[in-house]
């Protein structure tokens, strides 16, 4: 086991080094320079000297390179051009907005999608599974932002219910903070349901037409059993797959909700950095989504390796 | 050109392609005839601002007295005009990338496929708002941008065919006596590729228009003054109470259009491979 | 009820939508099945024989349903009669696993690949009765040792794929036999397996008989594994019985031309195979039988009668029933 986690986090390795030598190369590649970003175009060369030597930008790009990975590595990300900020601290405590309202939004999408996808393939071609069928598609095609403006509009136009505004934190007031989040993760949470929901349906129909099931069923097995331990169970590994890979949508997903719904998340402020053409800012806050992105793929591969017995760890 | 029109016909014959095929000509014959449909010019003030629904302006106004019904016909050719050539990039792209990778295996698979994983680890909508960092924003940079976010799983799709192409008896005898087997893969492939490839497409077109939509919404997409949808509901958030309509419509075509797109994809499938039809 | 198990009148339907009577795939089948007996039911794949064993279970698989009129009737040990068909889905839970349990043909997919083979073996012991973890492995060890399986203590912590097929083929027989049934129904359970492999499950069978009170239903298309396991064996061609005899008087004397060609068809068990005979022609479709026999088309002895009305399965001589126009009673007065 312990071997099989290791050679996985080595595997995981190169993509976190592509990763960032991709954004940072998408970082040079940003047309007009940084200096006369803050200076402006009329800044004596002298002055624009001075400001290359002082943010390393006068040196090659490899150097520059090997010193921002090395300063990640060792937990410095640099500093925001605008306000001269570290830039970690500041992605960690938005992080916290950010993972709060992805983490809620899974647990709500799991919730509605896992037993309605178990419901539509116990009752396949009933009423209710195509019931499912419909609320799956529109879970797939609705976008987040068009699903987060219909709802504000009905909410405040018809029960004159208006979303909370000013962010507080779990810790400071648990039930404020539920109050504010609720509403943009509930809508996270259902536009990414409905390919759970499919995935659940597929899989477990798919489960259940195995001679396995029959086995169980002759054993006397009661509904309940041979669908929820053993059905389900089967069809969970496809599932954690998907939902490994939703952790994009929802990272993606935040960025739109946090700027809807004005939380202070990781996504706000990558959008803020790349308003305000501060790229530092813009590359840490990258960074970090692709790497958060890439170790929770990591995770529910071990995870899919832990309940998957055939899967042998040698 | 004979299985397009037989795939088209028993895309016809079930009753949830149907509707989608329906759906969507209206949607490309409404971008086509944008300007024979629309009574007015989509980008000038042409009546009070924020003014209601009325015979005039079918869908009302927005906050500069624009008509929203004209702004919503141009908003189709922009949807699909990203999608479509997004998708182009992204499916010929793919297709080059993954019949090199297949074909030569060894480290050119991995470089390639080590690429592409990088790409993939990137949420899509923030590779999007990324390259477009680089590209600028408006209707080409935006194209490109979405393009090459899709490039991975057409490069996957293709990748996988070829190989499995190559372990056929016969190609590996053409390979085995020095054949070049270009040829032979590119043709043999193209037949097995053809149904994943457009079930992709079909899906990637959707998510083209989702992201294009999302961009333009978040202001890094398509530029004021062309209508986007994404850019017109984004516009909106500030008149909700005012004006609702200049919200409602544009978030009804973006809706209405992934739809007919998802559900022609769910469609496609069930035809292209019944295997997969549950 | 003196017998173990009566099916009169059985048959089971396809439905085809609200408008369209459903397509028979069974038809009028009438089978007695003894105390201790050893019942084969022969036929080829898509007869209608494993559907049949599987309503006698009350498993019929989404959408077949077992038609009207249809009796399938079983004596449980304290003497009560239970008709399958009317049991509720609680009461039929009671007798699956307990009164009646069933092997299938695929041992490889036919365990679930997440539990280990002691979670598997317990289950059937959990829903039956009430003993206590450290009974039900002692129970679950004793079974895997009656069923013949090396280093039991092993297998039971062991996962289906790290067994052959052979051995989860031994663990189903166990999982089947370890409640005691009445009725064990054996659905082809060797035709997956390799020949030598198929002999020895066939013998473990024979010889775990002898000492359970069981009686079996073998269900196969191999006469070759009848021949070496039943007493009784009951023909099925398309949906219906088309013979029914004693082991050896089919052998002996096959009376429908069906049964003579899955004779001369029939490969020795583990010896070489012979020239293959083939019986010419495809069974039709269920739904579109005609009005005379359904064998007629492939039949060497077909005449103008078969074709115009079907036959009745009719006792050609005491114990032997034959559904065939060359065996009808007063057949030799017509001519």
């Amino acid at each position: 086991m312990k071997n099989y986690i290791l050679r996985r986090i080595l595997q995981v390795v190169p993509v976190l080094i592509g990763i960032s030598i991709l954004i940072f190369a998408v970082m040079k590649m940003i047309p007009g320079d940084v200096i006369s970003g803050i200076l402006g175009v009329e800044a004596t060369p002298e002055l624009r000297a001075q400001l290359a030597a002082k943010y390393g930008l006068d040196r090659p790009y490899l150097v520059q390179y090997l010193d921002w990975i090395g300063g990640v590595l060792h937990g410095d990300f640099g500093e925001s051009i605008r306000t001269s900020a570290p830039i970690l601290p500041e992605i960690l405590s938005r992080f916290k907005v950010t993972a709060e309202l992805t983490i809620l939004a899974a647990f709500i999408s799991w919730i509605i999608a896992i037993p309605l996808g178990v419901l539509a393939a116990v009752k396949r071609n009933t009423l209710a599974d195509r019931f499912v069928r419909v609320f799956a598609l529109l879970g797939v095609s609705v976008p987040n932002f068009a699903l987060s403006i219909l709802l504000i509009l009905v909410l405040s136009l018809a029960f004159s219910y208006f979303p909370p505004l000013g962010y507080v934190g779990f810790l400071e007031d648990p039930l404020r903070n539920l109050q504010i989040m609720i509403l943009p993760a509930a809508i996270l949470g259902v536009t990414i349901s409905g390919s759970v929901m499919r995935m659940t349906r597929s899989s477990v129909l798919e489960v259940l037409r195995q001679d396995f099931i029959k086995t169980v069923r002759a054993k006397g097995a009661s509904e309940r059993v041979a669908i929820f331990r053993h059905a389900l169970r089967n069809a969970l590994i496809p599932i954690i797959t998907l939902i490994g890979m939703q952790i994009g949508s929802l990272l993606g997903g935040a960025v739109i909700v946090e700027q809807i719904f004005s939380l202070p998340g990781l996504g706000q402020m990558t959008l803020t950095g790349i308003n305000q053409r501060d790229y530092p800012v813009v590359q840490g806050c990258v960074l970090f989504i692709a790497f958060i992105y890439v170790l929770v793929n990591l995770l529910t591969d071990l995870l899919y390796a832990y309940i998957d017995p055939r899967i042998s760890y040698d | 050109m004979k299985k397009l029109l037989q795939t088209l016909r028993e895309l016809w014959r079930d009753p949830m392609g149907r509707i989608s095929l329906i759906g969507i000509l209206l949607i490309i014959l409404m971008a086509i005839f944008a300007p024979q449909l629309s009574h007015f010019k989509p980008d000038k003030m042409v009546g009070m601002p924020k003014a209601s629904l009325s015979a005039q302006f079918w869908f009302g106004t927005d906050n500069y007295g624009r008509d929203i019904f004209s702004r919503i016909v141009y908003g189709a050719r922009v949807s699909l005009q990203v999608g479509l050539i997004a998708v182009g990039i992204g499916a010929t792209a793919g297709y080059v990338l993954g019949l090199i990778a297949g074909y030569f295996e060894g480290w050119v698979d991995r470089v390639i496929m080590c690429l592409m994983d990088i790409l993939f680890a990137f949420p899509s909508i923030l590779l999007a708002i990324l390259i477009s960092t680089v590209l600028g924003r408006g209707l080409v940079p935006t194209m490109v941008a979405i393009g090459i976010v899709n490039i991975p799983v057409f490069a996957r799709t293709v990748r996988a065919s070829v190989i499995s192409a190559k372990g056929l008896e016969y190609v590996e005898n053409a390979r085995s006596v020095g054949v070049k087997t270009w040829p032979i893969l590119i043709r043999h492939i193209s037949p097995n590729v053809v149904a994943p490839f457009t079930v992709q497409a079909t899906l990637a077109l959707s998510s083209a228009i989702l992201t294009e939509a999302s961009m333009s919404f978040l202001g890094l997409g398509i530029q004021p003054p062309a209508s986007s949808w994404g850019s017109m509901l984004n516009e909106a958030r500030t008149f909700m109470e005012q004006a609702p309509w200049m919200a409602i419509f544009p978030a009804l075509f973006i809706i209405i259009t992934i739809l007919l797109f998802n559900i022609m994809g769910d469609s496609l499938r069930d035809v292209l491979d019944p295997k997969l039809k549950l | 009820m003196e017998h173990l198990l009566e099916l009169r009148n059985l048959s089971i339907d396809l439905p085809r939508g609200k408008r369209q009577s459903p397509v028979k795939l069974v038809e009028g089948v009438d089978l007695t099945v003894r105390k201790k007996q050893n019942f084969g039911v022969v036929g080829e794949s898509g007869c209608g024989k494993s559907i049949t064993c599987s309503a006698i279970m009350g498993l019929l698989s989404y959408p077949l349903t077992v038609g009207a009129g249809s009796s399938i009737r079983f004596l449980k040990e304290n003497g009560e009669e239970l008709e399958i068909t009317s049991l509720s889905p609680a009461e039929l839970r009671k007798l699956r696993g307990k009164d009646i349990s069933m092997i299938f043909q695929e041992p490889m997919t036919a365990l679930d690949p997440m539990y280990t083979i002691e979670e598997q073996i317990n289950e059937t012991l959990r829903f039956h009765t009430s003993l206590s973890k450290p009974e039900m492995h002692e129970a679950a060890l004793a079974m895997l040792k009656k069923v013949k399986i090396p280093r039991p203590e092993q297998i039971l912590k062991d996962y289906p794929h790290h067994l052959s097929g052979g051995m989860l083929q031994r663990v189903m027989i166990a999982i089947a036999l370890i409640n005691n049934p009445r009725l064990l129904i054996a659905d082809e359970p060797t035709t997956a397996l390799d020949v030598t492999i198929q002999a020895q499950i066939l013998d473990l069978m024979n010889e775990l008989r002898e000492s359970y009170d069981t009686s079996v239903i073998m269900i196969t298309h191999d006469l070759g594994v009848i021949a070496e396991t039943c007493e009784e064996v009951a023909v099925f061609y398309a949906g219906q019985v088309v013979e029914q005899a004693s082991v050896e008087e089919i052998f002996r004397a096959a009376a429908h031309p069906y049964t003579a060609g899955l004779l001369k068809s029939v490969t020795s068990l583990g010896g070489e195979e012979k020239m293959l005979y083939t019986i010419q022609g495809a069974v039709p479709t269920a739904g579109n039988f005609g009005q005379g026999c359904r064998f007629a088309d492939r039949c060497e002895y077909c005449e103008s009668r078969c074709r115009e009305s079907a036959p009745a399965l009719t006792e050609i001589s005491p114990g032997h029933l034959c559904r065939c126009w060359l065996h009808a009673p007063g057949k030799e007065a017509a001519q």
